[in-house]
């Protein structure tokens, strides 16, 4: 067994690191529901590290195609519609990947989220971070970095926001950070409860484990 | 008495004393069940996929039917090395009751020697699946590692599923719906009243007097299998194109290709199908409301499944068309069933799920794979899988 985190280096590309940290607070053999699965990549992982039962729910009907052909449970289906038809606490654990960002009202999934499992993680690329400040003062334009690539016209992430803001609607929903690993030029960084404003801008990725 | 008999075109099982209860109240005493098995089945009983045919479909999903030399159903997809794998897995179909192809139906003789007519039985999709259950006792085959089957076969899928989860390890409903929908029942009506429009019908008849309403019948054919096709296909196909003729007649001969099309589908249907069975089947289609027999909650019918279900659907198929596929994911969710859901992209309707689409051969062979591997059989290659 691999330890994600160990292995979280400069070798991987940040998307990878992401899946890495999210599968290291995944409990074995647990019920994981994916909310924006992609091509199954995470999926994949939790099933060979960490023997989950693990269903997935994709909006690319590309996406979900790749993935029941290479054996996973994926539907298609939209994070902002379709929760509401997943029983309450049918999973152990909710995983939203870099998805937050895309959907139309965050606080309503993250409420869905919380009703379907008893442990939600949830990642986000940090609009906090100095590089994203400094190109929308200096600049004075939108940051566009390897995270964030798309034009602000053609990007689906219309909902971004920095850690701090995402603890606040955390504190709104009444979700507790168990744990927050964040990710400064390759490296992980671990620590429990709010983070600080330094983390917030030195963070590009944020991973939080919460409960309610 | 029991009788098991090779009939020219597949197997056939004899029950004189079956006892089938159906769900109209009345009994079939005398049931002979048609059917075709490929492969071998192991020694755990664990490999057996049951395959559902479609309203018009019979046993013969693979190979040729002997008996008229037509190719299988659904040659591309059963066979050796083919999605679903005759070198792997022990492959049943049977013909279902009320058919026309060997099993029990309304031109089957009655105890005095005279056919049914329309003294047989109203029959339900879940009349065919305790047929098709009576038939795994018979073989003793315990459960199914897979049941699949499009459109009327998608039904009966899901009918094993709510009614005889036990015996199902794995579910594959393709172009299918849990319920008929109004619009698939006023098309099926169309089809009945051509039939029973027909003059050569007799009431039912017709056997006795030795005649047939092929017009009829051809008529319903033709109807339907509009349906079963798209806007887009049939204008790729055909377009406004003449047929043999360089202008247009001023009359009603099939001046269209379309048109010629269609009078040839329904002439060489009415060859191979019986009227009766026609009205029987598309009743029971009819009559199909999963969800009407759990409280009118589709999710209770699926409540504690154990099965994993992959629901495939096609875009351009708008006789079931994939919001009932959503309907029945959403249900199968709401039920905590594993469930995958691929909509495949097509131009060619409802009859995408028997034709050559490689995405469905590609979800259907991963789905199997993970189903196999969770199941404890063998992979394709002969190894051992793993057991997580």
């Amino acid at each position: 067994m691999i330890d994600p985190r160990a292995s979280a280096n400069g070798n991987l590309n940040e998307k990878r690191i992401d899946l890495m940290l999210i599968a290291s607070l995944v409990e074995q053999g647990t019920r994981v529901l994916d909310i924006g699965c992609g091509n199954g990549v995470l999926m994949e992982l939790l099933v060979a590290e960490r023997g989950v039962d693990a269903r997935g729910l994709e909006l690319s009907q590309q996406g979900v195609n790749a993935c029941v052909s290479r054996g996973l449970a994926v539907v298609q289906g939209n994070a902002d519609t379709d929760l509401s038809y997943y029983p309450d606490q049918g999973f152990d654990t909710v995983i939203l990947s870099q998805t937050l960002q895309a959907t139309q009202r965050p606080k309503e999934v993250l409420q869905e989220m919380s009703r379907i499992g008893s442990k939600l993680i949830v990642s986000i690329p940090n609009f906090g971070h100095w590089r994203i400040r400094l190109a929308l003062a200096l600049r004075g334009r939108m940051p566009e970095t390897q995270a964030l690539s798309a034009t602000w016209y053609e990007t689906a992430n219309i909902h971004l926001c920095s850690m701090l803001d995402l603890i606040d609607l955390c504190d709104a929903l009444s979700l507790r950070v168990e744990t927050c690993l964040t990710v400064t030029n390759g490296k992980v960084h671990q620590s429990s409860g709010r983070p600080s404003a330094r983390q917030n801008l030195m963070a590009e990725l944020v991973v939080f484990e919460l409960t309610r | 008495m029991i009788g098991q008999e090779n009939a020219a075109d597949g197997e056939r099982l004899v029950l004189e004393n079956a006892q089938l209860t159906l769900d109209n109240g009345s009994v079939l005493d005398t049931l002979t069940l048609a059917y075709r098995t490929y492969g071998a089945l192991n020694a755990d009983k664990s490999n057996a996929i049951l395959i559902c045919h479609a309203l018009t479909g019979d046993h013969h999903p693979s190979g040729a039917n002997p008996l008229t030399g037509r190719a299988g159903w659904w040659d591309n997809m059963v066979g050796p090395s083919k999605p679903i794998d005759t070198d792997r897995y022990f492959v049943i179909c049977q013909n279902v009751i009320g058919g026309c192809a060997g099993s029990t139906g309304p031109s089957s003789p009655r105890a005095d020697g005279t056919p049914y007519g329309l003294d047989f039985p109203v029959i339900t999709i879940g009349d065919m699946v305790r047929a098709q259950n009576v038939l795994l006792d018979r073989l003793e085959i315990p459960d199914l590692f897979c049941v699949i089957g499009g459109s009327m076969g998608g039904m009966q899928v899901l009918q094993w599923a709510a009614a005889h989860g036990e015996r199902v390890f794995s579910a594959i409903p393709i172009a299918t719906a849990a319920r008929h929908s109004s619009q698939n029942i006023a098309f099926h009506e169309v089809g009945r009243q051509a039939i029973l429009a027909d003059p050569d019908w007799q009431g039912g008849n017709y056997a006795a007097e030795n005649t047939a309403p092929r017009k009829g019948l051809a008529v319903a054919r033709m109807a339907a299998h509009i349906t079963y096709l798209s806007e887009a296909a049939l204008q790729r196909k055909f377009g406004r194109n003449l047929q043999d003729r360089d202008r247009l007649s001023y009359g009603f001969e099939a001046d269209f290709q379309i048109e010629s099309y269609l009078r040839h589908q329904g002439i060489s249907f009415v060859d191979r199908f019986d009227a009766n069975s026609y009205l029987y089947i598309t009743r029971a289609m009819d009559y199909f409301d999963l969800a009407a027999d759990y409280g009118g909650t589709l999710a209770r019918a699926f409540a504690n499944t154990k099965a994993r279900f992959c629901v495939v659907s096609f875009t351009s198929d708008w006789l079931f068309p994939t919001s009932e596929s959503i309907s029945l994911v959403r249900a199968l969710n709401a039920a905590g069933a594993n469930v995958s859901f691929v909509e495949i992209e097509s131009d060619k309707g409802h009859d995408a799920f028997l034709l050559d689409e490689p995405e469905m051969e590609q979800t259907i062979i991963g789905f199997l794979n993970a189903a196999a591997i969770a199941r404890g059989l063998p992979l394709a290659d002969g190894s051992e899988a793993r057991h997580d």
